[in-house]
């Protein structure tokens, strides 16, 4: 159980760092690389301390019910292999944090530097601790889009950016891919707990599915491995700074996929389907890798080709399908990581010494830099493969392993191609080496070089130290390590092998010789081609894979995206419209066409002559409204009304009380609303145009009128099928059982939504308030059409009037029309007020509730405004609807937490009834707080959105002028 | 009764359709105003239509729930009153700050060339 909680720490410490971290001041240098430095040593620490468990193949569990209902749990699972990644991660994570203290300049945001960095420490952790297939994807994209943040960290450079981007592109979609093979995967063997994948290998290697799954978990390791063909994002993502470069290529992020063939590995390797997909493609990028790299003029260019390759070569070991193989890769990954991390982090040491990373500009650095060029030197003969190193103890299982028959004729060639890449590893490595170390003296470097702070080359020291001692002393130093991390692949097939220096003459050593020999006469030979300074091989050089990327992504994204919206799209909106409706009455026939439709056989209620005009009336209105709505703004507004007067109507004929009173003041609101909105909209006059345009105007109109009344005659239809049919069995009945038992109201609407259906409502009010928070922000920006600017006719007419007689102020006639009714007014706003309190405190039991109050405090507000005008109103009286709006949610959502209080779930209610003095017996339930913030928040959101457009009324509008005007016409061009 | 509110609800929801096709914005907002009455009370209709039934228990009454109307519905349809206000005030602001913008109250902000 211990174990446990080091687990959750672990995974959780790297997030904490980075939230903190993110908040530092800029400036802040060294405490951020305390901090960090500080949270990947403890992360390493802990590690360290559970190393104990899980030798001899022990697994350290954590599990946390995440989905129980879909069978998925959080889960943290630490075996021999993962334990493995997090010391790489964590040990490698603590050198790069404090070689990024002394690589980044004081004038880069650190925070956002180290925030990043550890975010990504905690995501790689994720990848390699998750004990569940999909939380590993979740880590594995997480992974991808810190790696991205990291890349694109000096997002100025449009380089970064592009390289980012790149990155981004090619994981997140492998990442994808990958989610899709891990739900085959996970459909296959019925569980994504990762302990039952890895024991159920025999049923995945013979299920029909095995062939996808394996493609698409590929398609993901491959692209996060950068495997060829998708190696080509790696060397773009050298414009990283070279702290990151170290991290993310040498240790991390191109890990995670190897790591993912390792985890995988018992799962689905061993039949000649992962030989020919794993073992080829790691051999192709193998040895183009290593071709490539030998023909790269920038110091980090070089590097990330020969991850590229190292990254082929350990591929290549997991896909040998042999178990030594499978050991030796987990062994080269522990190699590669602790020899790519010191040349990178010694290249970043020269860029920054010298200024520049140019292989072509180098030379001579022997003599500056002494003790780098040293560390460098003896981790390049690591990557080449040079006895006493721990490469060349990697390098040589894997010669062992593909002299090793596995039949066919790619098994013949196997050494040889094997040792030609190992050829060209050395003549990259003797490169790197000879022209930046020695050779003419430079002259053209931006700076003289020195030797790099003290601390700053520690952490090459102690890994170039542990690549030398690995190297001399294997069996001793890592070898209990690797033995705990391949037993954990491996299980009971761990083979026996025999780590030392010197196993005799043999024929691995020949080939190790032969690639030492031979990658030093390749350097010769290519010397005269590659100081003619061009970068690149040849012909190869001319096949830019990056153009080639960029070229398809704007062929889908760009050519092929805008032919698509030419051919099928458009932006008109009334066609887009007729296709919404069209479609939509086509949904609904079809079942119908299928089944048919019959009328129910229920009689119909009898037919009440009152209401049957009172729906006249209410047809009249809408069919009114329609046709005036074009012309006569306010006659068709006055009909809407009308309208929902009928509604409302109906609502209270129909049993319906609260809904009709909620649908009469809403009206009543509406009507002011859009009252407000008249005055900037443009006056219009009857005119058609041409007679050629009249002929295509009227068939349009025939055509939609027909969609309207085919539209409305379906819903006609279906409405009078339903309603003659007996109504199903619903879970109305458990609400009305239950109502007042549960919910202590007798008001049934009332309690669903207060309480049993709270957590509705409280979105419902979110979204009320956001909507009149967007409302408030786009008035604030205001900008009315020019035509709509000066005061309105009838309001100038009125002003030249009162302007004509002596001593009368402006806007007097509007005082005097409205003398009396603005008394009346004022008078009732009390009354509207009680009136509200009245509805809201007896919402529970009886209509009313907090939606119908605050509807009606509104209006009680409104008449105040309408009686006495802005300034009048608000030189007396704060209104400060925001607050409002704040204070309901707060209420609401508070009333909700209360329950949390009495260990009962979000949101659960306490009815209960209280003696008043005066008032009498008042329902007092916890909903009535809950049921206050409704009210209050209706209250802020309507007279936010109400007073927000009245007061553009009053606001002096600016002409725009020609230039703004002029501007915006260009916009709307480009 | 119910021959009548299925006419009410086709005629709402058919000028209501018209006037949504329509290329002036007012049109459209009045449009969709005719549409959510015919929505609601189509959801309404689905609960049945009872006559002096409200969903208000009372002690007086029995307590079977076959006596009330159907409270679900109205649940449903109380908070889409309160939003269709919200929606509308939001459109009729959109609309406004794009006339202010483009100088024009059609729907595409541009008037038709043709």
């Amino acid at each position: 159980m211990a174990n446990a909680t080091l687990l959750i720490s672990l995974t959780a410490l790297p997030f904490a760092g980075s939230v903190i971290a993110a908040f530092l001041p800029a400036n802040a240098r060294n405490v951020e690389a305390w901090l960090s430095g500080l949270v990947a040593l403890s992360a390493l620490i802990l590690t360290t301390a559970c190393y104990w468990s899980v030798t001899d193949g022990g697994v350290v569990h954590y599990e946390a019910q995440w989905l129980p209902t879909l069978g998925l749990n959080f889960i943290l699972r630490l075996d021999g292999l993962a334990w493995l990644f997090a010391m790489l991660i964590t040990g490698i994570g603590f050198l790069v944090v404090l070689y990024a203290r002394y690589y980044m300049s004081p004038e880069d945001p650190v925070p956002r530097f180290f925030s990043f960095l550890l975010a990504f420490m905690g995501a790689m952790l994720g990848v390699v601790l998750a004990g569940n297939l999909i939380e590993l994807v979740f880590f594995w994209e997480l992974t991808g889009l810190f790696s991205f943040l990291l890349i694109g960290y000096w997002h100025h450079n449009a380089n970064a950016r592009d390289g980012a981007r790149m990155a981004l592109t090619v994981t997140a979609a492998g990442g994808l891919c990958l989610l899709t093979g891990v739900l085959i995967l996970g459909h296959i063997v019925g569980s994504y707990d990762l302990d039952v994948v890895l024991a159920a290998g025999d049923l995945i290697r013979s299920h029909s599915l095995y062939l996808p799954a394996l493609i698409l978990i590929l398609l993901g390791a491959l692209t996060k491995s950068a495997q060829f063909p998708f190696h080509f994002w790696l060397p773009q993502a050298m414009v990283a700074p070279t702290p990151v470069s170290a991290y993310l290529h040498s240790a991390t992020l191109v890990k995670a996929g190897v790591f993912l063939l390792a985890r995988l590995w018992p799962a689905m390797a061993g039949n000649d389907v992962w030989f020919w997909s794993v073992g080829m493609t790691g051999l192709v990028t193998f040895v183009l890798g290593a071709y490539l790299a030998s023909f790269q003029q920038d110091l980090k260019g070089l590097l990330a080709y020969s991850t590229i390759s190292h990254l082929g070569l350990i591929t290549l070991l997991l896909g040998l399908n042999t178990p030594l193989a499978a050991v030796a890769g987990i062994f080269h990954i522990i190699n590669h990581a602790t020899f790519k991390a010191s040349l990178f982090m010694a290249a970043g040491i020269i860029d920054h010494e010298t200024g520049t990373r140019d292989i072509r500009r180098l030379g001579g650095l022997y003599r500056f830099i002494p003790v780098t060029a040293t560390l460098a030197m003896v981790a390049a003969a690591a990557m080449a493969g040079v006895p006493l190193l721990n490469g060349f103890l990697s390098k040589e299982m894997l010669f062992a392993e593909t002299i090793a028959a596995h039949g066919g004729a790619v098994d013949q060639a196997l050494p040889f191609v094997a040792t030609l890449a190992g050829m060209f590893s050395v003549a990259y490595s003797l490169r790197f080496i000879h022209e930046t170390f020695f050779g003419p003296r430079a002259v053209t470097l931006p700076r003289r070089p020195h030797e790099p702070p003290r601390w700053m080359r520690f952490p090459v020291e102690l890994l170039v130290v542990t690549c030398l001692v690995v190297g001399i002393i294997p069996g001793l130093t890592v070898g209990p390590f690797l033995e705990t991390a391949a037993r954990a692949v491996l299980g009971s097939a761990l083979p026996q092998y025999n780590l030392a220096l010197w196993h005799g003459f043999t024929l691995p050593l020949l080939m190790s010789v032969a690639a030492l020999t031979g990658g030093a006469l390749i350097y010769r030979l290519l010397r005269e081609y590659l100081l003619s300074g061009v970068e690149g091989p040849p012909l190869w050089r001319h096949i830019k894979s990056q153009r080639i990327f960029e070229r398809v992504l704007i062929t889908i994204s760009w050519r092929w995206a805008r032919s698509l919206q030419n051919h099928l799209g458009t932006r008109r909106l009334q066609v887009q419209l007729r296709l919404l409706v069209g479609t939509a009455f086509i949904a609904a026939l079809w079942p119908l066409y299928q089944h048919g439709l019959a009328v129910g056989r229920i009689a119909s209620s009898a037919l009440d002559p009152a209401f049957a005009l009172v729906w006249v009336a209410g047809i009249a209105c809408a069919v009114g409204a329609a046709y005036l709505a074009k012309y006569h703004r306010l006659a068709a507004l006055i009909l809407v009304g009308g309208a929902g007067l009928v509604t409302s109507v109906t609502f209270v004929w129909l049993s319906a009380p609260d809904l009709a009173l909620t649908q009469l003041l809403v009206e009543i609101v509406t009507t002011i609303l859009i009252l407000l909105g008249l005055r900037w909209l443009p006056k219009r006059v009857e005119d058609i145009g041409s007679r050629a345009r009249a002929t295509t105007v009227r068939s349009r109109r025939l055509g939609d009128l027909a969609l309207a009344i085919v539209a409305g005659g379906g819903l006609s239809v279906l409405a009078y099928a339903v309603m003659t049919r007996p109504a199903p069995q619903s879970i109305s009945r458990f609400f009305l059982e239950h109502a007042y038992t549960e919910g202590g109201g007798t008001n049934v609407v009332n309690v669903i939504l207060v309480d049993f259906r709270g957590f509705d409502t409280l979105g419902e009010i979110t979204v009320l308030g956001i909507v009149a928070l967007a409302v408030y922000a786009l008035l604030r920006r205001f900008r009315p059409a020019s035509d709509s600017i000066d005061i309105p006719e009838q309001q100038r007419l009125q002003n030249a009037r009162d302007a004509a007689i002596p001593l009368r102020p402006i806007g007097a006639t509007v005082t005097d029309y409205l003398a009396i009714p603005a008394v009346i007014m004022q008078f009732t706003v009390p009354f509207i007020s009680l009136l509200a309190v009245f509805l809201l405190i007896r919402g529970h039991d009886l209509p009313g509730g907090g939606f119908v109050a605050g509807i009606t405090m509104t209006v009680a507000l409104l008449l105040l405004y309408m009686a006495g005008g802005i300034r009048w109103v608000e030189t007396r009286l704060r209104v400060r609807p925001v607050r409002w709006i704040a204070i309901g949610l707060l209420l609401a959502a508070g009333t909700g937490v209360g329950a949390w209080l009495f260990s009962y779930p979000f949101l659960t209610s306490y009815a209960a009834y209280a003696e008043l003095p005066v008032i009498g017996r008042a329902p007092l339930a916890s909903a009535l707080l809950f049921d206050l913030g409704v009210f209050v928040l209706v209250v802020g959101a309507m007279a936010l959105i109400l007073l927000a457009l009245a007061h553009q009324s009053i606001r002096s509008h600016r002409t725009p002028g020609a230039k703004t005007a002029k501007a915006l016409v260009t916009n709307e061009e480009k | 009764m119910e021959i009548i509110l299925a006419l009410g609800i086709g005629v709402l929801a058919g000028s209501g359709v018209w006037l949504l096709l329509r290329p002036r914005t007012f049109q459209v907002i009045i449009g969709l105003t005719l549409l959510s009455y015919a929505v609601n009370l189509f959801i309404f209709a689905m609960g049945r239509l009872r006559t002096g039934t409200p969903a208000i228990l009372a002690a007086d009454r029995s307590s079977d729930p076959a006596h009330y109307a159907d409270p679900l519905p109205q649940a449903l349809i109380l908070t889409a009153i309160v939003i269709s206000f919200a929606t509308t005030a939001l459109f009729l602001v959109v609309l406004l700050a794009a006339r202010g913008l483009t100088g024009t109250d059609h729907v595409d902000g541009a008037e038709r060339e043709s």
